[in-house]
């Protein structure tokens, strides 16, 4: 994956967490996913398609989450609340909306964001797309950015961004 | 002062609800998509509009192209993450009167609700 597709995450992550949030965020190296390996409890994921087509992951232990939720919401939700859910999917439509704006010169949609919540649920993506992860820690705990993304071949036809997740 | 708000995010309608609680007396009626402010605003004739682009059943901006076949002039901002400026052009293009990208500070939004609803009044 172009590299140039990575900091873009990185700098979006740190925007939403700031500004929603007033949280830190310390980003590690990011690497390569070795597939298959579950990703932690909770999991928001958003599809991308247009010129660049793939899946974005923000997946948090689930303590993690409860905390990033609760700061977010400005009060304590249940992981068993439909409030929680869409907490995280809200955040991971702002890290990836804000990271699909720093694209240079690309039209990229992004999908509605799906939540799956559970212990060890891994989630498929397009196949022969590296998936990259990139770590994060803040205050309220570690999580990662998994993206799995490629630009669409010039001559491919409309290939929408697919991220089924199986818990 | 009767406010739409139009978000498929519960979370997102909250912290614009906190929002807005600050700018004084509000009457607040909430839609989860375009679709479903479609038919809220057969009873609810709301005074600004603040409205998501992306959501399910009915997307933000095909909402406000269609809202504004019938209504001209009651203010629309759109509140969303797409940041692209073709995108910014196409949302004013289809009659969005101002616009805020997400994430944004409880202070931005405060801002651009207030110079909206400024305009409208100086018109």
């Amino acid at each position: 994956m172009d590299p140039n597709y990575i900091s873009p995450f990185i700098a979006s992550v740190q925007n939403v967490f700031s500004t929603m949030l007033h949280l830190p965020v310390e980003v590690g190296e990011p690497d390569v996913k070795v597939e298959p390996t579950p990703t932690f409890d909770v999991s928001g994921i958003i599809g991308m398609s247009g010129d660049v087509t793939g899946s974005v992951v923000l997946s948090f232990p689930l303590q993690t989450a409860l905390r990033v939720v609760s700061i977010f919401a400005g009060a304590e939700v249940s992981e068993k609340s439909p409030d929680f859910a869409d907490a995280v999917g809200e955040l991971v439509n702002m890290v990836s909306g804000g990271a699909k704006g720093m694209f240079q010169n690309k039209k990229v949609a992004i999908s509605c964001p799906n939540v799956v919540i559970g212990a060890g649920h891994m989630v498929a993506r397009l196949k022969d797309v590296p998936c990259i992860v990139i770590p994060c820690a803040t205050d309220a705990g570690k999580f990662v950015i998994e993206v799995a993304i490629q630009e669409r071949p010039a001559n491919a036809g409309q290939v929408g961004a697919m991220a089924a997740a199986r818990a | 002062m009767k406010i739409l708000l139009v978000d498929d995010s519960k979370t997102m309608r909250n912290i614009q609800r906190s929002v807005l609680s600050q700018l004084g007396e509000m009457t607040i009626e909430e839609a989860c998509d375009g679709q479903d402010a479609m038919s809220k605003l057969s009873s609810f004739q709301p005074d600004l509009m603040l409205v998501d682009w992306n959501m399910p059943n009915m997307d933000g901006l095909t909402f406000v192209k269609t809202y504004r076949t019938k209504n001209k002039t009651t203010p629309i901002i759109m509140v969303t993450t797409e940041s692209e400026r073709s995108r910014v052009i196409e949302a004013i293009k289809a009659g969005v009167n101002n616009y805020v990208v997400k994430p944004f500070t409880p202070d931005l939004l405060s801002q651009r609700i207030t110079e909206t609803l400024s305009k409208l009044q100086a018109a």
